[in-house]
C-alpha cells in the first residue's frame, strides 16, 4: 500500500496494521526518514517537500510492485509526506513484511533507494542564507543502480 | 498541450502550469525543449542546462526522442530529491 499525505503518521499503529492477522509474517523491516537540522555546514530551519500529484502515486505503486516481484513479501507500506516539515519531523515510512528477515531487509532498502531516485519529490531547504532547492546526489543514483537486475526487470532508466 | 513546472523550474519560469500550442514541427521532447528556450529570458534561464532537467510525458519519464502531441501533459523538473 502507498500513501502520499501532508499529515504525520503513527509509526507503531502502521507497523502493527501491516502484519495484523497474517501469521505467515516472520519479520517486519522498517525505514523512517527524518528531517535533519544540518545540510552540509548550514543549519536548516525547515524544509518544504513539493511533489507531482498523480505521478508520485503511480511511481510509488510501480516501485512497490517491483519489490513484490523480486522478494516474497507478505505486505508492504510506503507513506511519504509533503509540505513544510521542521527538523525532527518524519518524512517517509517504508515497511516490508515477509516470512524471513533477508527478504524484508533487502526489499525495504530497495524501496528506499528507488523512491529516492524515481518518485517525483523535491526538497526546498530553508536556512539563514535563504531557501535553496536540494540537489540530487550521485551517491543516491549509485545506491539505486545496484538493484538493476541483469534482465532489466521493470524499466525506468530515464530517471537516472 | 499542458505544461507543468516543478521545483526551481517553477521559480525560474515564474509559472506552475500553462497551456501551450507549439508550432507543428515540434514532435519530440527535445524539439519541445528547444522551442521553450526561445519563449523568453525566464525560459532560456530555466532550460539553459538540459542535463539538469527531467521530463515526464503523461506522468511517465520520457527521453529526448520520445513523441509529444497536443493532448499531452508534459512536466519539467530537476532530478528528484525525495525520501
Amino acid at each position: 500500500m502507498i500513501r502520499v499525505q501532508q499529515d504525520d503518521f503513527d509509526v507503531g499503529a502502521e507497523i502493527a496494521a501491516l502484519s495484523a492477522g497474517n501469521h505467515a509474517v516472520g519479520g517486519v523491516a522498517v525505514f523512517i526518514g527524518v528531517v535533519r537540522d544540518l545540510a552540509g555546514a548550514a543549519a536548516i530551519g525547515a524544509m518544504t517537500l513539493e511533489h507531482y500529484p498523480g505521478m508520485t502515486e503511480s511511481m510509488l505503486e510501480r516501485i512497490e510492485a517491483e519489490a513484490k516481484d523480486r522478494w516474497p513479501l507478505e505486505a508492504s507500506l510506503i507513506i511519504h509526506r509533503y509540505g513544510r516539515l521542521e527538523p525532527g519531523e518524519r518524512i517517509v515510512l517504508v515497511a516490508t513484511a515477509s516470512a524471513h528477515r533477508q527478504a524484508a531487509f533487502e526489499a525495504c532498502e530497495f524501496l528506499v533507494d528507488w523512491l529516492k531516485t524515481k518518485a517525483p519529490f523535491w526538497k526546498l531547504e530553508e536556512s539563514a542564507a535563504g531557501a535553496k532547492w536540494v540537489e540530487a546526489r550521485v551517491s543516491d543514483d549509485q545506491a539505486a543502480a545496484r538493484w538493476h537486475a541483469p534482465s532489466g526487470a521493470r524499466d525506468s532508466d530515464a530517471a537516472e | 498541450m499542458k505544461l507543468l513546472y516543478f521545483a526551481w523550474l517553477k521559480t525560474k519560469t515564474g509559472i506552475a502550469e500553462e497551456e501551450v500550442t507549439p508550432p507543428p514541427e515540434v514532435a519530440t521532447v527535445a524539439e519541445l525543449l528547444a522551442w521553450l528556450q526561445t519563449r523568453g529570458p525566464g525560459y532560456a534561464d530555466a532550460l539553459a542546462d538540459l542535463s539538469a532537467l527531467r521530463v515526464a510525458v503523461n506522468q511517465e519519464y520520457a527521453k529526448p526522442g520520445d513523441p509529444v502531441g497536443s493532448g499531452d501533459e508534459v512536466a519539467l523538473f530537476p532530478p528528484v530529491t525525495g525520501g
